[in-house]
């Protein structure tokens, strides 16, 4: 007995630095991996650098200038809007009732998996969408579809919008957090009070707030509109692509020269990611700067009905635009055969289900053995850590939490690459457990992230009566603090699954081909464009995402029926 | 001769542990338990299907697993062949199988990267149409037993016959996009599709495409493409999108006939019409022509890695997708369309009664209406036209 208790003590305090080598080694392997090859250091395949090589072939290349203002233009005008349209819509509503309700709506809408969203969106609005479908041709006066250049367009607009949709959710839902630790309501009253108006009055006082505790989140979205793959590959421009999708098609060409170009193009992407966290950074200087001069100058109302209708319609529109694709989704996967300007298909057929249903059940078992395994593991690190914390006081710093965001902040296509041509040299790079490895430093951020607060927020009175009842520390733990936080627990599990779930790049760089899950053969078959096969893998995704979230709300309300206090955890 | 061969596979695979292809009964049995990756483009359901029935027959008669590893391209698996030969991997590499053909097979076999001979050792090669059809040479590359045929394809095009007519040549095809501006489109090259069409360009309008059947020198490519890029300069304002957008492969084309964004579309297969049509991915007037002077045919092969741990496996699905069975089986057009490469002569009555019995399907000309098949050109010119397309319409539109 004394021996275990000497090795749980032991084991504990290793966690945390276990936690950060999990999240932060295969990053650190993989920028490595990815440097080397860069300058022409490839001797796996007899070359021997440091050369020049592989970034003139880059620079060579003339699709270049487009891919990278591509990159640029796609992340910051995502992010830009996307945090517009949040601030708008919690300046504006935060307390009302019509708040409350997307707030209900935006947040399964968040584990909606990206490419679904994606394929939902091109579904609806390409120019034989539903959209278009819906509205002819008694209103459009179209007989064929138009020809024009809405989905893969020039711009990469139809990609920013497919970014925007998806970001909405993940940053209202962090602001909401956010929120709590700011003061947000006293501040209203009071600039309420001086006669400010509603959302005036917000972005004054509580915004700055606001805002400090969201920047991470908000780099992240802009590291992530940089850098996105899937989105990109289904709704972006493909002459050229954007510098993500061109660095995962050169790492798929034959010719060794081109994944010397891909581990080039990765290193150009983590420097545009850097450039442009550093171009955001001055620019959050600037408006810090006017913001001040704007704060002093005083003035109660600046267009506060129509910030705030603005922003209303266009988070409902994202809201819709979700849940309008996963419902065209549905109507494609039981689509017979469904022609221009009809508005639902000649005839409704279990036919694509049954034709996909082997298929569908080999990559849902791929999906949810991933995904299972990766969140359990993330749960032990995290659970791990912060009882760490909570018992030895190792606490996270500030800078701790610049290295939980690292990894979502590095490009995947700067550090995955890379990470495949280590694995590839050490043999090990085929199979389910390095993409397991691959998945847990995305998942472990997001599940650390969710789990945290509420963890640290628990009543630490329960601990000393328990203790004082003769219970140990791992009783505790066990039997008093996380039934407490089932609620919590579930929602990180089902935030962790969804989060897995969704890994496209990963898991086809990492798993060489061979491990298939939903989202890889989604993606795979967005190339064939056979929609009906597309609406069954997206639909079957969407749903891997979001039962777990169904499952996290309604298993505390069965289990705790009758505690009305733990209900909410 | 059998003992030249045998000598040959010795000498040509370090294949301490594989099965000579010529001992089919060492072969079979040792294939027994094994599982067969083979990679294969993934992107069309009526293939995966197809696949999934051929898995499920090897495991029946063999007790092969077989895995279908989903591509996106094919080059994806020649890829990881060789990332594997440059780190070492000689042995039980992720690859078993690879559908492939052209450059892709070119590369492999000029850089050993693959099992064999085998495929004229195995059993059903005995049907194969070796005379009629070009399964010894792949885009002029001699096959010399490294890869073994599955399945003949040939260029049609595919158009709405409620919207348009048959066209007989690239000329009227420009002058008919050009009066119906955004009703035409081909696959985004280097897409394998995309580029026959470069290609089908090439050879309808040159004079004499005989060129096409050398390698690519510096010295002729210039003025040997010239009309090509003439062509394309004309073709590509009357494309859909303008040609400011691709599709990314050709079964992303039927979609868009479907919704009548396209009256005409290429396709590398004469039966994939009739067969989407049956699935109704394509409305029912959807008809397939060739042009007057032919149009380019190939065949499809699969070839096995040399660091394959499961080759025996490999060969039994190989020699398995040559039987009539799995021949007669691609065939019908409710399943796949793919032409047959084996010679109705060489089969007995029971065997040819499968294929007598099919249907061609609305959409699928006969062999005669197929007409001449024009010979794919060397794999250089494909290499060198696709990345020529990339560098003028692929980017910085």
């Amino acid at each position: 007995m004394p021996g275990r208790i000497v090795t749980r003590r032991r084991l504990l305090p290793v966690l945390p630095a276990l936690t950060l080598v999990a999240m932060l080694g295969p990053v650190v392997a993989g920028l490595y991996g990815t440097v080397l090859p860069a300058f022409g250091h490839l001797p796996a395949a007899g070359l021997t650098g440091p050369s020049l090589e592989a970034m003139r072939g880059l620079f060579d290349w003339p699709g270049l200038p487009r891919a990278v203002t591509l990159s640029l233009t796609t992340g910051i005008t995502t992010t830009a809007i996307a945090l517009a349209i949040v601030m708008g819509l919690v300046a504006g509503w935060s307390g009302t009732a019509a708040f409350r309700v997307l707030e209900r709506a935006l947040s399964p809408l968040l584990s909606v998996p990206h490419a679904a969203a994606a394929f939902g969106l091109a579904f609806l609005i390409a120019p034989s969408g539903w959209v278009a479908r819906a509205t002819s041709p008694w209103l459009t006066g179209w007989d064929r579809p138009p020809d024009l250049l809405i989905v893969q367009d020039t711009w990469g607009l139809t990609m920013t919008a497919g970014l925007v949709i998806k970001e909405i959710p993940f940053l209202l839902l962090m602001t909401l957090a956010a929120l709590g630790q700011t003061d947000a309501v006293r501040a209203r009253t009071i600039a309420a009070s001086l006669g400010y108006g509603r959302v005036t009055g917000w972005l004054k006082c509580v915004f700055p707030r606001v805002y400090a505790q969201i920047r991470l989140p908000v780099y992240v979205v802009l590291a992530y509109g940089m850098s996105v793959v899937d989105v990109a590959v289904i709704l972006g421009p493909n002459t050229p692509p954007p510098l993500s999708v061109q660095i995962v098609r050169w790492m798929g060409e034959p010719d060794f020269a081109a994944r010397l170009l891909a581990n080039a193009g990765a290193l150009l992407q983590l420097a545009l990611v850097i450039a442009a966290l550093g171009v955001w950074r001055l620019a959050e200087r600037i408006v810090a700067w006017a913001g001040r001069r704007w704060i002093v100058a005083g003035r109660r109302f600046c267009g506060d009905r129509t910030i705030a209708a603005a922003a209303l319609g266009l988070s409902a529109t994202a809201a819709f635009a979700i849940a309008g694709g996963i419902a065209v989704l549905v109507v494609w996967s039981f689509a017979g055969f469904w022609g221009f300007p009809d508005a639902m298909p000649d005839a409704l057929t279990l036919k694509n289900w049954m034709r996909h249903a082997a298929g569908l059940g080999d990559a849902l078992t791929q999906t949810a053995v991933i995904a299972i395994s990766v969140t359990a593991a993330a749960l032990v690190l995290t659970i791990g850590c912060l009882e760490a914390e909570h018992r030895h006081g190792l606490r996270m710093t500030r800078r701790g939490m610049w290295l939980l965001y690292l990894p979502l902040i590095i490009p995947q296509t700067a550090f995955l690459p890379g990470l495949q041509t280590l694995l590839l040299n050490a043999g090990a790079d085929t199979g389910r457990a390095p993409v397991m490895l691959a998945h847990l430093v995305f998942v472990l951020p997001y599940v650390y992230l969710s789990l945290a607060d509420p963890f640290r927020a628990w009543d630490v009175r329960n601990a000393t009566v328990a203790a004082a009842l003769g219970a140990s520390p791992d009783r505790v733990l066990w039997r008093v603090r996380l039934p407490i936080l089932l609620r919590p627990l579930l929602t990180a599990t089902a935030i962790g699954l969804s989060v897995s779930v969704g890994q496209y790049l990963p898991t086809l760089l990492i798993g060489g081909g061979r491990v298939s899950t939903l989202t890889t053969e989604a993606v795979a078959l967005a190339s064939g464009g056979d929609r009906r096969a597309i609406a069954t893998y997206g639909l079957m995704q969407t749903a891997a995402a979001l039962v777990p979230f169904a499952l996290a709300l309604g298993i505390p309300a069965l289990i705790w029926r009758n505690r009305k206090g733990l209900q909410h955890g | 001769m059998k003992y030249l061969a045998l000598l040959a596979a010795v000498a040509a695979t370090p294949a301490w542990s594989q099965a000579d292809p010529a001992d089919w009964d060492a072969v079979t049995s040792a294939a027994q338990g094994q599982t067969v990756f083979w990679n294969a483009w993934g992107g069309s359901t009526t293939t995966n299907d197809f696949i999934s029935w051929v898995a499920e027959r090897v495991a029946e008669d063999y007790g092969v697993t077989l895995e279908h590893v989903k591509l996106t391209d094919t080059a994806d698996a020649v890829t990881r062949v060789l990332s594997e030969k440059q780190a070492g991997t000689d042995t039980d590499g992720a690859i078993d199988m690879i559908w492939i053909n052209g450059a892709n097979f070119a590369a492999m076999k000029e850089a050993d990267l693959l099992f064999g001979p085998f495929a004229e050792q195995l059993p059903n090669w005995q049907y194969v149409d070796v005379d009629g059809k070009t399964v010894q040479t792949d885009f002029t590359v001699p096959v010399e037993g490294y890869e073994s045929p599955w399945a003949m394809a040939q260029v049609v095009f595919v158009y709405d016959s409620a919207d348009m007519e048959p066209l007989g040549s690239m000329q009227s095809i420009l002058d008919w996009s050009t009066a119906n501006p955004g009703r035409f489109t081909y696959p985004q090259p280097p897409d394998f599709l995309g580029t026959t069409f470069l290609k089908q360009v090439l050879v309808d309008t040159l004079d004499d495409p005989s060129v096409l059947q050398s390698p690519a020198t510096d010295e002729n490519y210039d003025a040997v493409t010239a009309p090509l890029w003439d062509y394309l300069d004309a073709l590509t304002p009357t494309l859909w999108r303008e040609g400011r957008a691709y599709p990314a492969t050709g079964t992303a084309m039927f979609p868009l006939i479907a919704d009548e964004e396209l009256d005409l579309s290429i396709s590398f297969s004469p039966g994939a019409a009739s067969t989407a049509i049956a699935n109704s991915e394509l409305p029912d007037t959807v008809r397939t022509f060739v042009l007057d002077k032919g149009t380019i045919g190939n065949a499809s092969f699969v070839a096995i890695p040399y660091n394959s741990g499961s080759a025996e496996g490999a060969m039994v699905v190989a020699n398995f997708l040559m039987s009539p069975e799995a021949q007669a089986r691609a065939q019908d057009p409710d399943v796949l369309g793919y032409g047959t490469v084996l010679d109705m002569d060489k089969l007995d009555a029971d065997q040819r009664a499968a294929f007598d019995a099919l249907e061609l399907g609305v959409a699928t000309l006969s062999p005669a209406e197929l007409g001449t098949v024009q010979a794919e050109p060397h794999p250089s010119w494909m290499t060198r036209i696709a990345d020529d397309w990339v560098t003028r319409y692929g980017v910085a539109q």
